[in-house]
């Protein structure tokens, strides 16, 4: 796929145990510039340690991360930032008590001279800045000084990725970015995820939510215990294909009596393998 | 605070539009100030009355500068319960030094040479507060409950249980001296009174705007500036709003809380070196009675005790509408004592307000 370009995030090998139990086994995997990666895995797959050593919570114990060809280390998660690796938690990390542009440069505010001498925050910088990348996202937010306490759960989630993109984010890490959201704010947070694909900035896409991985995601990387069970590509595959990935041979065989099952015990019990998953 | 300066971003300056809703919640303080001071005007005899505001002023410096550094430990999400003895223990330090080094030593040196003691003595609770609080990740409630016991001793053990008095004659005068007299001849005179005032009943000498106002006034505009213009003070919403979101973003939250706790204990020292210079002494418990008045200040002008929230304007509003309800009930001729179930009231209505504030929005 794609020789000619250079991964943006290459992975080689990578391993984590805690005490016996080995969470991530040899990993390998290469996300391009402009892919939407879905990453599946039933719990306990080691999707989240995988994302973890990446986004620099966790030190791998072996292998190897590349940014743009060059093997990096992180030591705490800010030093992952600072190479360009956002990660949009479920938690959101954004203080509620503040307003849109407030959070989109909270810790690196822009300052501005007051009398020569004194440090002032530069408001309407950091106001125009963030009216500005959110049009970018064409995102619509209707007060932008506001606290975003008053913004609803989609806005927020939006507000995090304005503030990942405006900081140059090379890659973008989402950890369930549709859980807590009503039908119309998810359609909203995929259509964001295509507009930052459209900008050239890859996403990784934590999700137990199928129809999310095949709406926007380009690839999927499927993990099994600990392993990397296989890789396909959505315009290819089914999402039964993918589903028997996740749970193994073991339930294969069951998969595929669904499969060939009548139409409407099909969509009742695809629901129920939706709910395996989670 | 706002100066024309040249932006070097060439940003044009936008100005906020007040919501109604903002215009209710952070409105309400105002009308009940306003209100309290019509009613003391009519009902009680000599309130209204430029000495007796320029009183009110005096008065209230020192718990108002207690409670601006208060404010920015609420906004942090901690509260600090050990300004009241850290003012004893400072204005103790200071009364030493200065009475120690009286007639030896010039009054400019006497007095900073005090100043500098108080201040430097008080912020030593401040940064133990603040590493214990921060890195030791001990709830404010119970640190800076030990710190009021162990700067409470400090404070008597450094005074021999006794208040340190000075004797010496300036240091009162800058206490309690006012920036313009208005002699009945005319005559007008800045900083202090004239020597020669043969047959000038004192009661004819018009004196405007006393000095603990004018230090009240300058430490409420650095503070405002502080948390309202700075990175410093951003930081302070930031850490009350989402510590974690804080840590995340790159804060340095654990530098940002010890320098939030010195910040509030240098205040409460402040008070205390100014409680020295206005009444000539010193002592362990001067502040004591200030603690829980400060707090209501800050509570009353908007503050929330989760964190987050508050405003230095709205705690020199919480200040002012306790100053008035304390100074109005004595015009008024009422058992004084009233004025504490008073106050009382007020905070339990203000957080009532907030609350319902909360609900609507």
């Amino acid at each position: 796929m794609k020789a000619d370009v250079q991964p943006i995030l290459q992975v080689k090998e990578i391993y984590k145990r805690f005490g016996g139990l080995v969470a991530v086994d040899h990993v390998s995997l290469d996300i391009y510039p402009g892919e939407v990666v879905g990453l599946l895995g039933d719990n306990g797959a080691g999707k989240s340690t995988l994302i973890k050593m990446i986004s620099g919570a966790y030190k791998p114990d072996g292998g190897q991360i590349l940014i743009d060809g060059q093997a990096v280390s992180f030591a705490t998660p800010l030093e992952a930032r600072r190479r360009g690796i956002e990660t949009i938690y479920q938690d959101l990390a954004l203080c509620e008590n503040l307003d849109a542009s407030a959070n989109i440069f909270l810790g690196r505010e822009r300052m501005r001279h007051q009398l020569g001498i004194l440090r002032v925050l530069s408001r309407s910088y950091m106001l125009r800045e963030s009216r500005q990348v959110l049009d970018q996202l064409d995102i619509r937010i209707p007060e932008l000084r506001s606290p975003i306490r008053q913004l609803s759960g989609g806005q927020r989630q939006a507000v995090s990725i304005a503030r990942a993109v405006y900081w140059k984010a090379r890659l973008m890490i989402m950890d369930e970015p549709t859980a807590a959201l009503g039908v119309p704010e998810q359609l909203k947070v995929l259509e964001l995820i295509r507009t930052l694909r459209s900008q050239g900035v890859p996403v990784i896409l934590i999700s137990h939510n199928m129809q999310d991985v095949f709406a926007v995601a380009d690839r999927a990387i499927v993990m099994r215990r600990g392993s990397k069970a296989g890789e396909v590509k959505i315009s290819d595959s089914t999402d039964n294909e993918v589903v028997s990935l996740m749970v193994g041979a073991e339930y294969t065989r069951e998969i595929k009596q669904l499969h060939d099952a009548p139409e409407e015990v099909r969509i009742t019990t695809h629901d129920e393998s939706e709910k395996d998953i989670s | 605070m706002k100066v024309a300066t040249p932006n070097v971003d060439q940003s044009q300056p936008v100005k906020a539009p007040l919501k109604p809703l903002d215009i209710v919640s952070k409105g309400w303080s105002w009308l009940f100030l306003l209100v309290l001071v019509i009613f003391f005007s009519i009902f009680g005899q000599g309130f209204l009355n430029v000495y007796n505001f320029q009183t009110i002023g005096a008065d209230m410096a020192l718990v108002l500068i207690i409670a601006l550094g208060e404010t920015f430990v609420i906004i942090s999400g901690g509260i600090d319960l050990s300004t009241g003895f850290v003012m004893g223990m400072a204005s103790v330090a200071a009364a030493l030094v200065m009475s120690n080094l009286g007639g030896r030593a010039p009054l400019p040196v006497v007095v900073l040479a005090g100043a500098a003691a108080g201040l430097g003595i008080g912020l030593i609770p401040g940064l133990i507060n603040g590493v214990i609080i921060a890195r030791l990740r001990v709830p404010s409630f119970i640190v800076t409950l030990g710190m009021y016991g162990i700067a409470r001793g400090a404070g008597f053990i450094l005074s021999g249980g006794q208040p340190v008095s000075i004797n010496i004659n300036g240091v009162g005068q800058i206490g309690n001296g006012y920036l313009l007299y208005l002699l009945p001849d005319g005559r007008v005179s800045f900083f202090h009174l004239p020597s020669d005032l043969q047959g000038v009943r004192p009661s004819q000498i018009i004196q405007l705007i006393p000095f603990p106002l004018i230090f009240l006034v300058i430490v409420v505009l650095i503070s405002a500036w502080l948390l309202s213009q700075t990175r410093f003070g951003r930081h302070t919403y930031a850490v009350g709003g989402s510590e974690e979101a804080s840590r995340r973003a790159g804060i340095p939250v654990v530098r940002h809380t010890i320098l939030i706790y010195m910040l509030s204990a240098l205040l409460a020292s402040l008070a205390g070196v100014l409680y020295t210079m206005r009444f000539s002494n010193g002592a362990a418990d001067v502040g004591d009675p200030l603690l829980l008045t400060s707090i209501a200040a800050v509570i009353i002008g908007g503050a929330s005790l989760f964190g987050g929230e508050g405003t230095i304007l709205g705690t020199v509003i919480g200040a002012l509408i306790i100053a008035i309800i304390q100074n109005g009930l004595i015009f008024l001729g009422i058992n004084p004592f009233w004025q504490f179930i008073a106050v009382g009231a007020v905070i339990i209505l203000a957080v009532l307000v907030d609350q319902t504030k909360k609900q609507l929005a």
